[in-house]
């Protein structure tokens, strides 16, 4: 299986996921914590990929998303944007919205 | 290593001729910079299309000599 096929497979199987430097408990970037916290107080269920422990997903996903630095926000199999859009996007309300209209907040 | 901040704005400013471009240097140690883009041309376009029109716009720096640039982007 390609680098494409196997963030492909990641993309498309997961509602959220977050390409990101290190582990939502221990972000290895401030653009990664940023990210993390982001999400977290949305209450959002995500999966996360940390590219430091896979050399290939980590060169890979800037040509998967033509997208230069990481993280990298998917939902729903579309690249959402880096940290500093999720920033804009959640003060503009917008993450919000996209979160009650796909049902993406974690349950319970 | 670093990029100064003038290389940025002159590097956008090319690009996006008609775009206010405000750089700031947020450690004062050349390799933290926030960048504000603000141009008309943007209107209509996703934010996602924005911040790669100015990471298109340095040429390949992104996530290279350039790590960290906390990205703006407005409509006038």
């Amino acid at each position: 299986m390609s680098v494409n096929e196997r963030i492909d497979e990641i993309v498309k199987g997961n509602d959220v996921v977050l390409f990101m430097k290190g582990s939502p408990l221990f972000p290895q970037c401030g653009f990664s914590s940023k990210a993390i916290a982001i999400l977290d107080h949305l209450n959002v269920a995500y999966e996360s990929v940390d590219v430091l422990q896979d050399m290939e997903i980590r060169a890979g996903i800037k040509d998967y998303s033509d997208w230069p630095t990481i993280p990298q926000l998917y939902v729903k199999g579309e690249f959402l944007g880096g940290s500093d859009i999720m920033m804009e996007m959640y003060e503009a309300g917008e993450l919000q919205a996209i979160v009650d209209a796909e049902g993406l907040a974690k349950a319970g | 290593m670093a990029m100064h901040a003038h290389e940025i704005e002159e590097m956008i400013q090319a690009a996006l001729p008609d775009a206010l471009v405000e750089i700031t240097d947020l450690a004062g140690d050349g390799n933290h910079y926030a960048a504000r883009v603000v141009t008309e041309s943007f209107r209509g376009m996703p934010r996602v299309k924005h911040h790669k029109a100015v990471y298109d716009a340095l040429g390949g720096r992104m996530g290279g000599v350039l790590h960290a640039l906390q990205l703006t982007t407005a409509i006038p």
